[in-house]
């Protein structure tokens, strides 16, 4: 019985996964865009809990335990933390019109099909056949972390660019070990709550958290 | 020896709790010192170890100390102490927020590069390397100023994403691995598997890993971040980044390299290393000859030692002994220069070379060992900088490498010139000062035994046959090297 509905959940999981990358895209607003962050760590969630009932690994529940809880409450909670009235209200005006990036988008998914089709052209399984989905994920958080101004969007381009890496881990290996996605996991979060520091910071010393308003230093 | 990779550890981890707690500022503020001391003892008796031929392990495998590993935690505690001693700062006199938690974080940085070096496990080593930058990300920003909030954003987005890059790597190995049967992150059985990889994985893989890991090591055109941070972090901090933590970046490009060789062969890692390399001294040739603040003087020149390094990487295994030394070297030589560089700040009060004139003159007590540690960074024998350029340079010739080392000496030649203006321009210059002649300043504005004692070695290891030159050997060895 679930070995007949086993490659549609996988395929259910990663199309929330690249569907929520590209909405991230094309929405500017910062609560709009942490909604879909805490919405993608649940389908990386679901995704972990597919393939570990699968294998029949219950390592890979905890892990999927984890997941849901890092990725999709900690993090995002952590980023909306901040008076809620300015999330509500900040928009993005990135250096990228919707139309051109979400073009760029679609290159993007493209590339990473034709690059992940050659590496893994030896391997057939069905979470491999998904995992160039992964790999478009980096190549978005790339582009979030390129196109936008704003300090906790490219936290969010960030955080994008580590789910993806997560999801081309599951897909392609069903997870690096345990112990390592603990560590993993809580260098992601230490890494998050640095730069949400340095935020604050930012808006105290330049009244603001455009990026583009770090230029002193230079040769 | 098992207790000697447990205690390299957890002593710098318990130290980094003892000097949280305010009020005991003058244990605090000594805990840096003693984490380094410490590092650095269990460095040299696994080196004892390793040399009777043992390989001492713990944690079921995941620590691991063969000759490299030993050499390398030696570095690590040798660089730390040249800095931490060299950058001892004076009992504060007013209690300050900053005070406690830095000693701390550099006590946690210290564990964590321990932990990337004893690690025989490439994952655990990598959430080891982003950990440094977590531990340093405040240290950069410790000044609290425009300046350094800058900084350190551009080091952390610059140093995370980078790093993260390398996890893709590694998840790309860890799938070669899987398919392959044998699911392992261990680099040592990685290395000597009998499995086979599948060389389209490992080659992206490893193309990953060495792209993201390069980004910490500050190699060109990732290396944007480096002089940011190193001009704006203590000096104590820059010294250990730029001395010790590129190094361990290199060390774990190294490892890389030990994975994909036997599958995919030296070609295609060595034309990567070779353009980082190249790319790396052009950027620093081209910055130097106008560059107007010595701190990111420094900074520069640490792209192009990794620069060269980078080169010995790519050379391959005869010229692994001369890049393990070389880190030893720079890393004794760039802490030093930065110590003083640090004092140098305080004493004068600006970072800019064209306004420190005549300081052999004004402040012998600084210029003195600032210009012997320039000779030495310069690449002067006997300094052991020199022998390493050499070596690679010949191993490269010979290696039919030809045109790269050629290219790569006629930059190291421009930077040399560079280098010795920008010297010269702070150490003689003609004297401004008109208000009457104050007489030379000949204190230290520090304790003068780190500086002593660093330059010392720096200047000796490069002779020593017996300890360091078969220590050196025996490591590079570990990597497939000539026994």
């Amino acid at each position: 019985m679930f070995d007949t509905t086993y490659p549609q959940a996988i395929g259910l999981c990663s199309g929330a996964l690249l569907l929520t990358s590209v909405l991230m895209v094309w929405r500017h607003s910062l609560l709009a865009s942490l909604r879909l962050l805490a919405l993608q760590g649940l389908a990386l969630a679901a995704l972990v809990a597919v393939i570990g009932i699968k294998a029949a690994d219950w390592e890979l529940l905890l892990v999927a335990l984890l997941v849901l809880v890092v990725k999709g409450g900690v993090l995002p909670w952590i980023l909306a933390r901040q008076s809620r009235a300015t999330t509500r209200t900040i928009d993005e005006s990135p250096r990228l019109n919707p139309t051109a990036a979400l073009l760029a988008v679609a290159g993007l998914t493209v590339l990473s099909y034709v690059v992940l089709g050659r590496i893994l052209a030896s391997v057939t399984t069905v979470t491999a056949q998904a995992a160039p989905i992964g790999l478009s994920m980096v190549l978005i958080g790339f582009l979030l972390l390129l196109a936008r101004r704003r300090a906790r969007s490219q936290l969010i381009g960030f955080l994008l660019l580590d789910n993806g890496i997560a999801t081309v881990a599951f897909l392609t290996s069903g997870g690096v070990p345990l112990f390592l996605e603990l560590g993993i996991s809580l260098d992601v979060l230490l890494v998050v709550v640095i730069l949400y520091v340095f935020t604050g910071r930012m808006r105290t010393k330049f009244g603001g958290t455009d990026v583009d308003t770090l230029r002193e230093l230079h040769d | 020896m098992e207790f000697a990779l447990w205690t390299a550890l957890a002593v710098p981890v318990i130290l980094a709790l003892l000097s949280l707690p305010r009020g005991i500022t003058h244990v605090s503020r000594l805990a840096p010192v003693a984490a380094s001391g410490t590092i650095l003892a269990c460095g040299i008796l696994l080196v004892i170890a390793t040399a009777d031929h043992q390989v001492p392990t713990a944690a079921g495998g995941i620590l691991r100390a063969d000759a490299l590993s030993a050499y390398m935690l030696t570095v690590v505690g040798a660089v730390g102490l040249a800095s931490t001693w060299g950058g001892l700062r004076a009992a504060p006199t007013e209690p300050s927020r900053t005070i406690g938690s830095y000693e701390s974080l550099l006590c946690v940085f210290m564990a964590a590069m321990s932990l990337a070096v004893l690690a025989d496990n490439i994952g655990l080593m990598w959430a080891s390397v982003e950990a440094t930058t977590i531990a340093t990300a405040f240290l950069v920003g410790n000044h609290r100023t425009r300046k350094s909030l800058e900084a350190a954003w551009k080091y952390v987005i610059l140093g995370s994403v980078g790093v993260a890059i390398a996890l893709l790597g590694i998840v790309l190995i860890y799938a070669a691995a899987q398919n392959a049967g044998g699911p392992s992150l261990s680099w040592f059985a990685l290395s000597h598997t009998t499995l086979r990889l599948d060389p389209a994985l490992i080659r992206a893989g490893g193309a990953l890993a060495v792209l993201g890991f390069a980004t910490k090591a500050g190699l060109a055109p990732m290396h944007s971040w480096l002089p940011d941070a190193h001009s704006q972090a203590p000096a104590p901090v820059s010294g250990l980044m730029s001395g010790v933590l590129l190094s361990v970046a290199l060390y774990a490009i190294l490892r890389i390299q030990a994975i994909t060789n036997p599958v995919i062969g030296p070609d295609f890692l060595r034309v990567l290393l070779s353009v980082a390399a190249l790319l790396s001294l052009a950027v620093a040739a081209a910055l130097l000859i106008r560059q107007r603040d010595y701190k990111r003087m420094l900074a520069y020149s640490s792209i192009e030692h990794m620069g060269m390094m980078a080169l010995g990487a790519a050379v391959g295994p005869p010229a692994i002994p001369a890049v393990l030394l070389y880190m030893l070297g720079h890393g004794l030589v760039k802490a030093t220069l930065f110590v003083v560089s640090g004092r140098i700040l305080t004493a004068e009060g600006t970072p800019v070379i064209a306004e420190v004139r005549g300081l052999l003159h004004r402040r012998p007590g600084l210029a003195i060992p600032w210009l012997l540690a320039m000779a030495a960074l310069l690449g002067f024998p006997p300094f052991s900088i020199f022998f390493s350029e050499v070596t690679i340079i010949f191993t490269g010739w010979a290696a039919g490498m030809g045109v790269t080392v050629g290219i790569a000496l006629l930059l190291l030649l421009v930077i040399f010139a560079a280098l010795t203006r920008l010297t010269v321009a702070m150490t003689l210059g003609s004297h401004s000062g008109d208000d009457g002649q104050p007489p030379p300043d000949r204190s230290a504005h520090g304790p003068r035994l780190p500086v002593i004692l660093s330059l010392a070695a720096a200047a000796v290891i490069g002779f020593l046959a017996q300890p360091v030159g078969e220590l050196v050997s025996r490591a590079a060895a570990v990597l497939g090297g000539p026994h």
